[in-house]
């Protein structure tokens, strides 16, 4: 069975996608589509993006053999892909640069976005800072708080930050806030909308920016190992890493797991572990998995990572979910924050407290693997931003 | 012929404009919504629209929006809106349209809730996350029900969207007066009566106009250039504020 495939014209992954949105914004999503689909052929653009990817961003990204990780565990070879490494810390510049460089080419003269952590809204204000557009970025008001450094972030790269005062002040409600925003505005902006998720074409659109990912990282590893990897880990939020790598792999023989937050376990209902608790419904723009009540109300999720913390996942997950093409498992905030540890101790590597949960699967894996399989671990952010947070909870004043 | 379609004949005929206000379901309690049905039948209110109110919103501006939030702070849900409706239908038999969000129906289970609200009295719904595209099963078992299915244009449809939309509404359409959420600043002008006469050219169905209409000018000059009007941000702001709604109804009703 082939795995590598678009979702059908209406942007279905099965039961999964779609557009769910006010017709205000159906335009602008069908002339977002006929705008990608054209460009994404186009040899001008190809190029542009492509020198950007390498100049700008620092592409190709290292495949890091992590040795003493890897011993410390036992078992089997630990590889990060270092997306760590991107200008501005993550993989989220990937997608925000291919989405500035679309809108620039569309003839949009303002770029908004939605942030939760923060690691978003300063890739799109780098990336309009870089196309000459103007940015605003909505945020909620509680992540304001938690993430003041990421607010001056964006602040200094010339975007205007917006709070978000309604609703649980989070992701969720920035979203809102941004799709409000871009009703309103959708004749000269554009929704750079961060992960795989919303209306088509987004999903779609954010894994092809992020596919880039895998593609290198496919290519690395049969020059570093001469075979294909036995097993592929990432995080999941909305989903963009983890299908940014599993993406180039899906056709291949190589089991991938997606990692979602376990919070304080599923039991105690503080968690974003979508597939374990929640159930199919429609949310800010598509068809998925949700955490919601009988009344089809969003609850409120926790998470130690921002970027994880989210009531939905993106549709393709779900489908390949359901084709058993890739696992999903949950990893709980205190097994995150040991893994945030060890990478820390072992590797010299602090890592994005969202990329930790995929290293906490990978402890638990590799232990009983053989000393010749191989595990790529996407380490899809570094740790810097979470600094501030890890020593609260520790109780440490800085 | 179910009530929304007859009051559009009857006032069509009359050569007078439809009339419909928005409030949201149990802001501040479903006994005040109650009470706030009948006062705005009482000044005339031709058709009432209830909102469900949902925990993400995406299409109201902030006065909705918190009105939204009171409501599900006192517990309210599809469930209780639809106990509401049948409350109201043994003293009423005012038109009456249930504005919720997607997933509270899609949670309920479409078929469930189509039933339901049929048999409770609802006449129409409308469904802002709601396109056409994703529409066949809802459209499908509220035809089966007799209960109309109203969609939505905005300032930014196309022909081809106007084309989808005129199909497979029933009622009304319902015409998003400007680019945006409810509650923005409305202008009216030459814009908005080509959007308008570019919709009427391709149906012979009813639109009714709304988002933005906050005085009893801007509801007459909205209401010259189509069949209805809806007001639904300026009612809920009275509201939270305490205030009367009957006076303000009857002015719009006397405006159009």
């Amino acid at each position: 069975m082939k795995f590598k495939k678009s979702p059908d014209s209406k942007g279905h992954f099965g039961v999964y996608g779609g557009r769910f949105v006010p017709e205000t914004l159906m335009p602008a999503l069908i002339e977002l589509e006929k705008a990608y689909k054209a460009h994404k052929e186009d040899r001008a653009f190809l190029h542009e993006l492509i020198q950007l990817q390498k100049d700008y961003i620092g592409r190709p990204t290292p495949l890091y053999h992590a040795k003493n990780l890897s011993e410390k565990l036992g078992g089997a070879k630990i590889y990060l892909k270092r997306e760590d490494l991107c200008h501005t810390g993550a993989h989220k510049i990937n997608n925000a640069i291919g989405q500035a460089l679309l809108a620039k080419k569309m003839g949009k003269r303002r770029l908004i976005a939605e942030t939760g952590a923060g690691q978003h809204g300063v890739a799109t204000a780098t990336g309009a800072a870089l196309t000459g557009l103007e940015c605003e970025i909505y945020m909620g008001s509680e992540d304001v708080r938690r993430q003041a450094l990421n607010v001056f972030r964006m602040r200094l790269l010339g975007a205007k930050v917006t709070e978000v005062d309604i609703g649980s002040r989070t992701l969720k409600d920035a979203i809102n806030e941004a799709l409000r925003d871009w009703t309103t505005n959708v004749h000269t902006t554009h929704y750079v909308l961060g992960t795989v998720f919303g209306p088509h074409p987004f999903p779609v659109m954010v894994r092809d920016f992020q596919s880039v990912i895998g593609k290198e990282a496919r290519r690395q590893i049969l020059n570093a190992e001469k075979k294909l990897p036995d097993c592929l880990i990432a995080c999941v939020g909305g989903g963009s890493n983890s299908i940014g790598l599993f993406y180039a792999f899906l056709d291949d023989d190589v089991r991938m797991v997606g990692v979602e937050a376990g919070g304080r376990g599923i039991g105690s209902g503080e968690h974003a572990a979508r597939f374990a608790g929640g159930s199919l419904g429609v949310f800010q723009g598509c068809k998925s998995y949700l955490l919601q009540n009988d009344e089809g109300n969003v609850l409120g999720t926790h998470s130690v990572s921002a970027g994880l913390d989210y009531a939905s996942v993106g549709p393709e997950h779900c489908f390949l979910r359901d084709m058993k093409r890739v696992e999903y498992t949950f990893a709980t905030d205190e097994e995150a924050m040991k893994a945030f540890a060890l990478l820390s101790e072992t590797e010299g590597i602090i890592p994005a407290l969202e990329s930790a949960h995929a290293v906490a699967e990978a402890s638990k894996i590799a232990p009983s693997m053989s000393g010749d399989s191989v595990i790529i671990v996407n380490l899809s952010g570094r740790g810097d931003k979470d600094v501030q947070e890890v020593a609260r909870i520790k109780g440490i004043t800085l | 012929m179910n009530r929304i379609e007859k009051i559009f004949k009857t006032k069509r005929a009359q050569n007078s404009k439809i009339f419909i206000p928005y409030i949201m379901s149990g802001d501040p309690s479903l006994e005040h919504t109650k009470r706030y049905v009948a006062e705005l039948e009482e000044a005339g209110a031709d058709i009432i629209e209830l909102g469900v109110p949902f925990s993400d919103p995406l299409a109201d501006g902030p006065t909705i929006q918190r009105a939204s939030e009171r409501a599900l702070a006192q517990g309210v849900t599809l469930r209780k809106c639809l106990e509401l409706v049948r409350e109201i239908r043994q003293t009423s038999q005012v038109p009456l349209i249930l504005m919720t969000y997607f997933n509270p129906v899609f949670k309920y289970g479409i078929a469930a809730f189509i039933k339901e609200a049929s048999d409770a009295g609802v006449d129409g719904v409308i469904v802002p996350d709601l396109i056409p595209d994703e529409a066949d099963e809802f459209i499908r078992a509220a035809r089966q029900r007799g209960l109309d299915t109203i969609f939505l244009l905005a300032p930014t449809s196309t022909e081809d969207r106007i084309g989808k939309v005129v199909k497979a509404a029933t009622g009304f359409i319902y015409y998003v007066s400007i680019t945006g959420i409810t509650g923005s600043k409305l202008s009216i002008g030459e814009p908005m009566k080509d959007m308008l006469a570019l919709i009427k050219n391709s149906t012979r169905k009813p639109v009714a106009v709304g988002f933005g209409i906050s005085t009893p000018e801007e509801a007459a000059a909205a209401a010259k250039m189509a069949d209805g009007i809806i007001i639904g941000s300026a009612i809920v702001r009275l509201i939270a504020e305490g205030k009367d709604i009957k006076d303000f109804a009857k002015k719009i009703k006397e405006a159009i």
